[in-house]
């Protein structure tokens, strides 16, 4: 009984330990530079080409494509957007570009396409595979003329959860990697409610929580320091690591 | 005049607490990150109820790290005790490579896999007669410490390796060994419990055959018998 009670002691003491770690400040720093170190060897074992995600066939299409997080968009706005088959909606361009502007849907449909079979992982640990098409990021900011400043690129989005507007942010590696696309189709149709109608993000190297949905403006940010929390996405604001490729 | 030689290089030792440490940490984050999302799927992906082989039950707050339930948190240990635990291993190989530890204490000689040796050790370990054998370990530890670790740790790092997007892009084919992401996370969670039980008969065996020296000795070196 005696060793019962020390070894429930010792268990209790090292959990309420690593509760104390947990929460420190330096070990956020650690967990920083773990985030770090992890990126450098996913980038330096690409071996100099383009680390490029899987890309899959039609026949390995899952049966239907889950939605997670905000499954609409509460707003009045966005109902009636919906119910005019998202024909007026904007993804406004803006921050450290030299030509700032509004594009319609009519103006993303009009750029080159990519469609890509692709696999999405939520960071909870479940997958889906889905096809998706939409211009590439890269045009759109080669469009705008990105300043030299610009580190970041900052996705806005129409949802609020649980009281706070989604957004999210990558670096410019990312923002410019060829399988980073603005959907507006899934599985050849119009991308779903669910899944971020009319227009979400495809960043094909990171986690589900990175893939911003119901996209309404795209910015070009020096430091993400300001923005909301301060983290550079909804998810990261609660904890999540930013660079989601782990 | 030589200096005595030690029963467990510095190598040894530094590998063995280092890893007292991460693997703990790995499965009790672990367990804490299987409750986001309890059922395992084979293949490529896999989501919903039907398409799952395994659901597994949620585990309580005190196996768990932290100690509440946090997906955040837990891959913050996760994300950071992944590469002691990968870069470690890969230290010791190396070390136990230039060194002779493997060739010398832990691969068999041939004799040693006749059944008639092994049959003779598992008699001894029944009748929990742990001091046989030739050279430093008997036939049965030499499997155990092999399969953990040139199999299971292994398996644990690949495995992870394939369920981080940003590697994946850069090794797409070792995806491909695995047989997809959600096969590489079933394997993740089985080759997990494979080291759990490892690490529940290691302890036991070190008890049985005085955890005291066993314990000195893994600290401080000890001397060859």
């Amino acid at each position: 009984m005696k060793r019962r009670n020390f070894l429930v002691a010792g268990l209790g003491a090292f959990l309420a330990g690593c509760n104390e770690i947990g929460k420190s400040d330096w070990f956020g720093k650690v967990v920083d530079g773990a985030q770090g170190w992890h990126r450098g060897l996913h980038r330096a074992l690409g071996g100099g080409r383009i680390p490029m995600a899987p890309e899959y066939t039609r026949a390995d299409l899952s049966p239907y494509f889950r939605g997670n997080g905000s499954l609409t968009v509460d707003t009045d706005a966005y109902r009636a957007a919906e119910a005019e088959g998202f024909a007026n909606w904007r993804l406004a361009v803006g921050g450290l570009v030299n030509n700032p502007g509004v594009l319609s849907m009519d103006d993303i449909r009009a750029l080159p396409q990519r469609t890509q079979i692709t696999r999405h992982d939520c960071v909870e640990g479940w997958s889906a595979i889905g096809e998706w098409t939409g211009p590439q990021l890269s045009q759109i900011l080669e469009a705008a003329g990105v300043q030299p400043e610009a580190n970041y690129i900052v996705f806005r989005c129409a949802d609020n959860l649980n009281g706070s507007d989604y957004y999210e942010s990558c670096d410019m590696d990312d923002a410019f990697h060829p399988q980073t696309i603005i959907a507006h189709e899934l599985n050849g149709e119009s991308l779903p409610v669910r899944n971020g109608a009319p227009l979400r993000l495809r960043i094909e190297r990171q986690l589900g929580y990175k893939h911003a949905k119901y996209l309404t403006g795209i910015d070009a940010v020096a430091s993400l320091d300001d923005i909301e929390g301060g983290n550079g996405g909804y998810w990261e604001d609660r904890g999540y690591q930013w660079y989601a490729g782990i | 005049m030589t200096k005595p030689k030690k029963r467990h290089a510095l190598s040894t030792r530094l590998w063995h607490w280092i890893n007292v440490i991460s693997v703990i940490v790995l499965f009790m984050s672990g367990l804490n990150i299987s409750n986001a999302h309890r059922r395992l799927y084979w293949g490529d992906s896999g989501f919903a109820p039907e398409q799952a082989w395994l659901e597994v039950p949620r585990f309580p707050g005190w196996a768990t790290i932290p100690d509440y339930y946090s997906l955040a948190a837990a891959r913050d240990w996760h994300v950071v005790f992944s590469l002691v635990f990968g870069f470690s291993l890969l230290a010791f190989l190396v070390l136990a490579l230039v060194n002779g530890h493997l060739k010398r204490d832990i691969f068999a000689r041939a004799r040693e896999w006749k059944p008639s040796n092994i049959w003779r050790d598992i008699r001894e370990h029944l009748k929990f007669n742990f001091d046989h054998g030739e050279g430093k370990y008997n036939i049965l530890q030499k499997i155990a410490y092999a399969s953990v670790i040139l199999v299971l740790i292994p398996l644990m790092i690949f495995t992870g390796m394939v369920m981080s997007p940003g590697m994946e892009a850069a090794w797409p084919w070792l995806t491909e060994v695995f047989g997809g992401r959600q096969s590489a996370r079933s394997i993740h969670f089985l080759a997990a419990w494979g080291l759990f039980a490892f690490f529940v008969v290691h302890v036991l065996l070190v008890l049985a055959s005085g955890p005291i020296k066993q314990i000195r000795d893994m600290i401080t070196g000890g001397r060859e018998p």
